[in-house]
């Protein structure tokens, strides 16, 4: 395509967009640097902000509870996402249609109806607030996510390898194991950082069934927010920021490409 | 594997218990009422729906729907032609630009309301910036205000708008485009009659998308809002942790679902005609 002023022009306005997007994140992680506390003058370079967060015993047990609930929610959704997306791929269900509801209606949903639904059941199940229902929440909307991701790399899967183990005397646990779990893997792996990214990252859901001694990283920080401005808000928001960075990047690099399609 | 096909069993019991049974409650208890201490007593009434009729409530629900709207139309305004750019991007490049646009999309709403109070307070960025090269005398009051709040609205929602409009632009056939300006279309013309139509489904995927968590979102008024630009997620959050009206905040979250999905299955709807339409195109081609 020749380079016409069209195409300018629709480069610098995707570029406005960008900055738009990433001006605010990158001024929130510069200002994690300043020396000065009350106001937005730059007064020099520190990395006190940082050091002082990690002598913040409670900064460092809501790092733990975050972590906590992120490998235990992951897990629990990765094994449940993918055996499904596997059943789903493989056999025909006469109600196929109300799985994919149930299996889709979690994303779609606002996130505040999800997360007050499941205060209401906590409270009326008597489980008591705290890590535990923090975990089965985050499980019950990370499962989505798992299956579609795993769902996804299955799809682009051809079934004669599986046919071939089969006309070969494989056992059909022995296709499983052997040929269908490893051709999954990356996806399986994609599923499970997205489970442990949007874990670790969910303030909303996690507002609503956490009880006082389980506050997790996003809901310190909700708290330091409405405390007031300080730069150590910065600090630890720039350290979650940096760790979703690199998990979706991660996620992103290991899951099937869409845009592979073209080049065959 | 005779029992292969019940691997689908354990996820299905697992969302039938914690997302199915949690709704079927809170439309129970929305039709309960509550004691003074916040108890719910199952008395069966529809008191809490009639609720809405009030003033107060009616414009918290118009003023949500409003910003829900304006949020949409924007982040279509603005999404669009950063989705159209990352397609039409060499191969290479492609990658890297989603990828862009996916780390916004899951940095939460928190910190990203977060990072404009930083920015907007009046002792924020802006403000020591505009006082410094003499543009303003005083600082100005930029947050806490509906207009800081649909600012927040369309920078935590875009990403959700330029992911699937970006997916369906990736898909259309070149070839399509080739053949309009083949036969002397302008590329206004060909935008106009042949990306737009076939990237609809994109469009109204985002607006799902956006629409929906717009009407939902309680982090972006409750960071960046005043008293005044509460919106229903607000008036939830506020049920359901300060007041304790627990079946109010029932009622109010299910309305809330319900257009939600009435949304959805419009979605769907539109989405099978058009793609039973597209088929039926190519029988006869």
């Amino acid at each position: 395509m020749p380079k016409t002023w069209r195409s300018h022009v629709l480069c610098a306005y995707a570029m406005a967009i960008l900055a738009f997007l990433y001006l605010p994140l990158l001024i929130l992680a510069l200002y994690s640097f300043n020396e000065s506390r009350i106001n937005a003058v730059w007064s020099g370079f520190t990395l006190d902000w940082y050091l002082s967060l990690f002598k913040n015993r409670r900064v460092l047990e809501a790092l733990t509870n975050s972590l906590i609930v992120a490998f235990a929610s992951t897990i629990v959704s990765t094994v449940l996402g993918t055996t499904a997306a596997i059943a789903l791929n493989k056999y025909q269900y006469k109600y196929k249609n109300v799985i994919n509801g149930l299996l889709y209606l979690p994303i779609l949903i606002p996130e505040i109806v999800m997360g007050l639904s499941l205060l209401v059941l906590f409270s009326q199940a008597h489980i008591p607030l705290g890590k535990t229902s923090l975990i089965l929440a985050h499980i019950t909307f990370c499962v989505s996510f798992v299956v579609i991701t795993v769902n996804a790399r299955l799809e682009g899967m051809r079934p004669e390898l599986e046919q071939a183990a089969m006309d070969l005397y494989a056992t059909p646990f022995q296709t499983f194991r052997y040929v269908t779990l490893p051709l999954a893997m990356p996806g399986i792996v994609a599923g499970a950082l997205m489970a442990f990214t949007l874990s670790i990252d969910d303030f909303i859901i996690s507002f609503f069934v956490a009880g006082p001694n389980s506050t997790t990283l996003p809901l310190y920080i909700y708290a330091m927010v409405k405390r007031g401005i300080s730069p150590e808000i910065n600090a630890l928001s720039t350290l979650l920021m940096l760790a979703t960075i690199v998990l979706v990047v991660l996620a992103q690099v290991l899951q099937p490409q869409h845009v592979s399609k073209k080049e065959e | 594997m005779r029992n292969g096909k019940l691997m689908v069993a354990p996820t299905v019991l697992w969302l039938s218990f914690f997302f199915v049974v949690p709704l079927l409650i809170v439309v129970a208890v929305s039709f309960a009422s509550r004691t003074p201490y916040g108890q719910v007593i199952f008395d069966w009434t529809l008191g809490n729906y009639a609720r809405f009729t009030e003033t107060l409530y009616l414009s918290i629900f118009l003023d949500t729907l409003i910003v829900a709207l304006i949020t949409t139309v924007l982040t279509i305004l603005l999404g669009y032609p950063l989705a159209y750019f990352i397609a039409q991007l060499p191969q290479k490049w492609q990658q890297p630009g989603l990828i862009l646009v996916m780390i916004p999309f899951w940095i939460n709403f928190l910190i990203r309301s977060y990072a404009w109070v930083i920015i907007l307070r009046t002792q924020g960025v802006l403000n020591t910036i505009l006082l410094k090269f003499g543009f303003i005398e005083q600082p100005l009051q930029m947050l806490y205000n509906e207009v800081a709040v649909m600012l927040g609205m369309v920078y935590a929602l875009l990403p959700f708008m330029v992911l699937p409009i970006y997916v369906s632009i990736e898909q259309l056939d070149h070839r399509l485009l080739e053949a309009a300006s083949d036969l002397g279309a302008s590329p206004f013309t060909a935008f106009r009659k042949i990306t737009l139509p076939l990237t609809m489904p994109g469009i109204a995927a985002g607006t799902i998308l956006v629409f929906i968590s717009s009407l939902g979102m309680f982090v972006v008024p409750d960071v960046m809002g005043g008293a005044k630009s509460a919106l229903i997620g607000n008036l939830i959050q506020n049920q359901f942790l300060s007041a304790r009206d627990w079946p109010f905040g029932g009622a109010l979250s299910i309305v809330l679902a319900l257009l939600s999905l009435v949304l959805i299955v419009l979605y769907y709807k539109a989405l099978s005609a058009q793609q039973g339409g597209g088929k039926n195109a190519e029988d006869m081609a």
